[in-house]
C-alpha cells in the first residue's frame, strides 16, 4: 500500500495523534484524500485545501487524478505559490 | 507532443517584442489611463496610527460637501466570517483580506484604510477625506519581529492562537504559526561534524516597487453587472476576491486586464477594487481609484523582513553533515508570511543528511506582506549562502567547490519531502566554474562573491484559445496577464506548432468573461502552464486543419501531414495534391465545417524546479561605505528559453532588485510606528547608475514535463544576489555584514569599528 509521510507542520500531526507515517489503501490522490479524512477526521480536508503532495518525489497541486502505486511514497507538504 | 529534440524554427529565436514600442513611447494603456465619461474620483482615508481602536467614524460633513457622491467605511461591507483558503499566491483568510481592504474595529498599521469617498474631482475628494472625523483610541504598537514575539508584546489579534504547536495554546499570541521540517538526526549530525559555523542574519521588508501604482475603474450597470478595469497579476483573482468581499456572484463581475507596469508578486492581492465597486454602487456612477506612491508604500504589502539563524556542520573535506535554521518572518498585520517556502528553500540546494528547520510566522503593526518573487527564498538563502561562505573560509575550500561538493542532484531527497528530479544545479555550477568571470583575476581592493538560489516553480490552471482568422493569420488568447513577456512566448509556441512565422500570430489577454479560468501570473508559471495550454490548443487546430484538407482532397485525415504551415499529402499513396496553406484553408473554412479554433484548459503539473548561481565583484569606498558593483554574472538553468531576450531580461531584473535589497532598500519607522520614507526619493531603489551590465548566462536543461522543455525563470534570479553581494563585500573588507541593507552608513560603521 502507498505510504504517507507527514513532512511538515505538527498541526497535521495533531490530527493523526502524532503519527507521521502510515499506509493508505488508495490508487489516486482523490481516494487518498477520502481515506485520510475517514481515518483522521479533518486531515483530508486540510490536505485538500492547503497542501500539495509529492508522489514519489514529484510535486502535484490540486490533482485528484494523480496516480498512486502500491509502493508509492506520498509526502504532504505546504502548497506552493510564488510572486 | 514533445518538441524538445525537434528542429525548432521559432522557439529560441528573438523576434521583436510586440508590446515594446507602445511601452517606451507611452501609448500602452495602463489602468490609470482608463477614463469614462461622468466618472468620479475615489480616495481612501488611511490611519495615521500604527495601532488604534476605531471608536467612531463620523462621515456626515464629508457627505454634505458639494461634489461628494458617496462615502463608505467597513460598515458598508459584509462582515464576512473567518475562512481559510489557498487562493492567489498563498494561504488566505478572507476575513483578514476584508479587514485589510477596510479596517474594522482596529487600525492595525499606519496606512490602514479607514474610509473612502467618491467625488467629482480629486480635489473635492481630498477635501472630503479631511472632513471625515475618526475618533481613535491609540494602542501600543510593535514593529520589530522579535519584539512582536515577546509574551509582553502588544497583541494585534485577540483571537490569534499559534498554529502548529501541541498542545494548542490557551493564550493568544502574535505568533500566527510555527512550521517545522526535519530530516535525519540533527544532533548526531553536529556530533559528527569536524567544523561548525553559525550566524545570525537579518533582512528588511522591501517593497516590490513596481513602477505603476495600483489603479482601477469600476462601473456598475443598472442590472447590477459590475465591470472593473484594473492592472494586476490576475484579473480572475480580482474577480474572485471582489466577489467574496462584496458577497456577489462572480458572473456579475467582469474584469478587464489592463497593461501592467510591474507586479513581482505585489499585485497578487486586492486593495482598492472592492472599494471602487462599493462607491460605484452607492453613487450610481463609475468610480476610479488611483493610489499615490505614498499610498503604495503605506498601504500595500512589501515582502517580509526576517531574522535568520543558521548553523552548519561539516567534515574537513567539505561534506556538510548537519544544517539547522531558525526563521522569524514578519507577516505584517495579518498572518501569512512566506514562512513555508522560507523553511523549504534554503537547504533545498544541497544534499545534506541531517537538517532541522524551525519557522515562525509573526504579525506586527506593519502593512500585510504580499508575495515578492520567490517569496521567502531570498530571505532564507541570504542566511544560508552567507553562512556557507564562512564555512568555506573556515575549511579553506573555494566557495564554489564547496557548493559543487554538496550540490543537490537528481535523486536527492529534500528535507521537506520531494525528491529532486530533472534538475540542472550541477550543470549551473559547472558553467559557473568555467565562466571567465569566475576565473578572471580580481583587481586589487575588490572582492568576489558567489551565491546560489532555488525556486520550486509551479504549474496550475490555465486556459488558452487559438483562432485561425479568416485570412489565415492567427490569434492566441489566454487568461494570463503579461508581466514578463508571455504574449511573445505564447505566440512563438503557437507559431512553432502551426509552422508559421512568429509575426503571423498575435497574442492577446482575454477578460474574465471571454475565456476560461486562469490562475494568476505568479510562481513563474505562465510560460510553463499557459504555454502548455496554448501548445495543446495549437495542436488541436493542426488536427482540425488536417481534417479540413482531407475533406478538400477527399482522403482520410491520417493521410495528411502538417509541416511549415501547410497541409501535405502524407506520401505518394495519399495522392498528388498541391499543398494547402493556412490562408487557403481559412478561406474554405465555411465550406469545410466553419471557423477553425480550439480552446484548451489545463491544470499543469510537473513544473521543473529552477537553480541559479550568481557571481559578483564589488569595490568598497572605505571612507563612505559605498559599495560599487563592478561586475555581475547570473547563471541559471532555464529549461528551454522560448524567447531568450525575455529570459535574460527576467534574470537581469531579478538581479537588479536583489542589488537594491542588498544595499539600499529599507522601511524606516519612527517611534510612533509611522513610515518615514514612503517615496522613491527616500526609499532607495537602485537606479541605472547603481547597476552594472548584468551578464545573464542561460543553461538549458529541458524540463521533460513541458512540450518545449520550459521551466519557470522569473523568481530564481532574485534569490542569490543578497548573499553574493555580502560575500563579495566580505572578500573586499574582511567583514561579514549579516544585516541588510548593507547601506553606506552601516558599512562605514562596521569598517570604523573594525579599525
Amino acid at each position: 500500500m502507498p505510504k504517507v509521510v507527514l513532512s511538515s507542520g505538527s498541526s497535521m500531526q495533531a490530527l493523526t495523534g502524532g503519527q507521521t507515517e502510515f499506509e493508505v489503501e488508495a490508487t489516486t490522490f482523490r481516494r487518498l484524500v477520502l481515506e485520510l479524512e475517514q481515518r483522521f477526521p479533518g486531515l483530508g480536508k486540510q490536505v485538500e485545501e492547503g497542501m500539495a503532495v509529492a508522489i514519489d518525489g514529484e510535486i502535484f497541486q490540486d490533482a485528484y487524478g494523480a496516480v498512486l502505486h502500491p509502493d508509492s511514497e506520498i509526502v504532504l507538504i505546504p502548497k506552493i505559490g510564488g510572486g | 507532443m514533445n518538441y524538445i529534440d525537434s528542429n525548432l524554427k521559432v522557439v529560441g529565436t528573438r523576434p521583436l517584442r510586440p508590446d515594446g514600442v507602445d511601452k517606451v513611447t507611452g501609448r500602452a494603456m495602463y489602468s490609470a489611463d482608463t477614463r469614462v465619461a461622468g466618472m468620479l474620483w475615489g480616495k481612501i482615508l488611511r490611519s495615521p496610527h500604527a495601532h488604534a481602536r476605531i471608536v467612531k467614524i463620523d462621515t456626515s460633513k464629508a457627505e454634505a460637501l458639494k461634489g461628494v457622491y458617496a462615502v463608505c467605511s467597513a460598515a458598508d461591507f459584509p462582515d464576512i466570517p473567518s475562512e481559510e483558503a489557498f487562493v492567489g499566491e498563498g494561504p488566505m483568510n478572507f476575513r483578514d483580506l476584508a479587514m485589510n481592504v477596510m479596517a474594522r474595529g482596529k487600525a492595525l498599521y499606519e496606512g490602514h484604510a479607514i474610509a473612502a469617498v467618491a467625488a467629482s474631482t480629486p480635489a473635492i475628494a481630498d477635501e472630503a477625506l479631511a472632513l471625515i472625523d475618526v475618533t481613535y483610541e491609540i494602542l501600543p504598537h510593535v514593529i520589530d519581529v522579535e519584539a512582536a514575539m515577546a509574551e509582553t508584546a502588544p497583541l494585534l489579534h485577540a483571537d490569534m492562537f499559534t498554529q502548529g504547536v501541541d498542545p494548542k495554546p490557551t493564550k493568544p499570541s502574535n505568533i500566527a504559526k510555527v512550521v517545522k521540517f526535519k530530516k535525519g538526526d540533527i544532533d548526531a549530525g553536529f556530533k559528527d561534524a569536524e567544523v561548525i559555523v553559525e550566524g545570525r542574519y537579518t533582512t528588511q521588508p522591501v517593497h516590490q516597487a513596481y513602477i505603476e501604482p495600483h489603479a482601477c475603474l469600476a462601473t456598475c450597470a443598472a442590472d447590477g453587472q459590475v465591470t472593473i478595469h484594473a492592472s494586476s497579476q490576475g484579473h480572475f483573482m480580482i474577480r474572485a476576491y471582489t466577489a467574496k468581499l462584496l458577497g456577489m456572484e462572480m458572473a456579475n463581475i467582469r474584469v478587464n486586464p489592463a497593461e501592467i507596469g510591474g507586479g513581482f508578486g505585489g499585485k497578487t492581492l486586492i486593495y482598492i477594487e472592492p472599494v471602487a465597486v462599493k462607491l460605484a454602487q452607492k453613487s450610481g456612477k463609475p468610480v476610479k481609484i488611483q493610489m499615490t506612491r505614498e499610498d503604495v508604500f503605506r498601504g500595500t504589502g512589501p515582502t517580509s523582513g526576517a531574522v535568520v539563524e543558521v548553523k552548519l556542520g561539516a567534515k574537513k573535506d567539505g561534506t556538510i553533515v548537519a544544517a539547522q535554521q531558525v526563521l522569524k518572518f514578519q507577516a505584517g498585520a495579518f498572518a501569512g508570511s512566506p514562512i513555508g517556502p522560507g523553511c523549504m528553500c534554503g537547504f533545498a540546494l544541497y544534499d545534506i543528511e541531517n537538517i532541522d528547520v524551525l519557522g515562525y510566522d509573526v504579525v506586527s503593526n506593519r502593512p500585510k506582506v504580499a508575495a515578492y518573487r520567490a517569496p521567502g527564498a531570498p530571505i532564507t538563502s541570504f542566511g544560508v549562502e552567507s553562512c556557507l561562505d564562512d564555512l568555506a573560509l573556515k575549511l579553506g575550500i573555494d566557495p564554489l567547490t564547496l557548493r559543487v561538493k554538496n550540490a543537490a542532484k537528481n535523486g536527492t531527497k529534500t528535507h521537506y519531502g520531494p525528491t529532486h528530479a530533472n534538475i540542472g544545479f550541477e550543470q549551473v555550477l559547472a558553467v559557473a566554474a568555467a565562466h571567465p568571470h569566475w576565473n578572471a583575476p580580481l583587481p586589487a581592493g575588490q572582492g568576489r562573491g558567489i551565491a546560489c538560489g532555488f525556486w520550486f516553480n509551479i504549474g496550475g490552471e490555465s486556459t488558452a484559445t487559438v483562432h485561425i482568422n479568416e485570412d489565415g493569420s492567427v490569434t492566441v488568447a489566454t487568461g494570463s496577464p503579461d508581466i514578463g513577456g508571455s504574449r511573445a512566448s505564447m505566440g512563438m509556441m503557437v507559431a512553432e506548432v502551426l509552422g508559421v512565422p512568429a509575426e503571423r500570430v498575435r497574442a492577446t489577454i482575454a477578460d474574465t468573461a471571454s475565456i476560461g479560468f486562469t490562475h494568476l501570473t505568479g510562481g513563474s508559471r505562465v510560460t510553463f502552464a499557459t504555454g502548455m495550454a496554448a501548445t495543446q490548443a495549437a495542436e488541436k487546430v493542426v488536427d482540425e486543419l488536417k481534417k479540413r484538407a482531407a475533406m478538400i482532397w477527399e482522403i482520410t485525415p491520417d493521410a495528411v501531414e502538417w509541416r511549415d504551415g501547410q497541409a501535405f499529402p502524407a506520401g505518394t499513396n495519399a495522392g498528388a495534391f498541391e499543398p494547402l496553406d493556412l490562408a487557403t484553408l481559412a478561406l474554405k473554412a465555411a465550406r469545410t465545417g466553419g471557423p477553425v479554433n480550439a480552446e484548451v484548459s489545463v491544470n499543469a503539473q510537473g513544473a521543473g524546479a529552477g537553480f541559479g548561481a550568481h557571481i559578483c565583484d564589488v569595490s568598497v569606498d572605505k571612507e563612505t561605505g559605498h559599495v560599487t558593483i563592478e561586475r555581475y554574472t547570473a547563471i541559471q538553468d532555464v529549461g528551454k528559453a522560448i524567447h531568450p531576450s525575455y529570459v535574460e531580461g527576467q534574470i537581469q531584473g531579478g538581479a537588479a532588485q536583489g542589488i537594491g535589497w542588498a544595499l539600499s532598500e529599507e522601511y524606516i519607522y519612527n517611534d510612533k510606528g509611522q513610515m518615514e520614507n514612503p517615496g522613491f526619493l527616500d526609499y532607495r531603489c537602485p537606479v541605472a547608475s547603481d547597476v552594472p551590465m548584468i551578464e545573464a548566462v542561460l543553461v538549458e536543461v529541458p524540463n521533460p514535463r513541458h512540450p518545449f522543455g520550459v521551466r519557470g525563470v522569473g523568481e530564481v534570479p532574485i534569490v542569490p544576489p543578497m548573499a553574493a553581494i555580502a560575500n563579495a563585500i566580505r572578500g573586499a573588507t574582511n567583514l561579514r555584514m549579516p544585516n541588510l541593507p548593507i547601506s553606506p552608513p552601516r558599512l562605514r560603521a562596521a569598517i570604523d569599528q573594525a579599525g
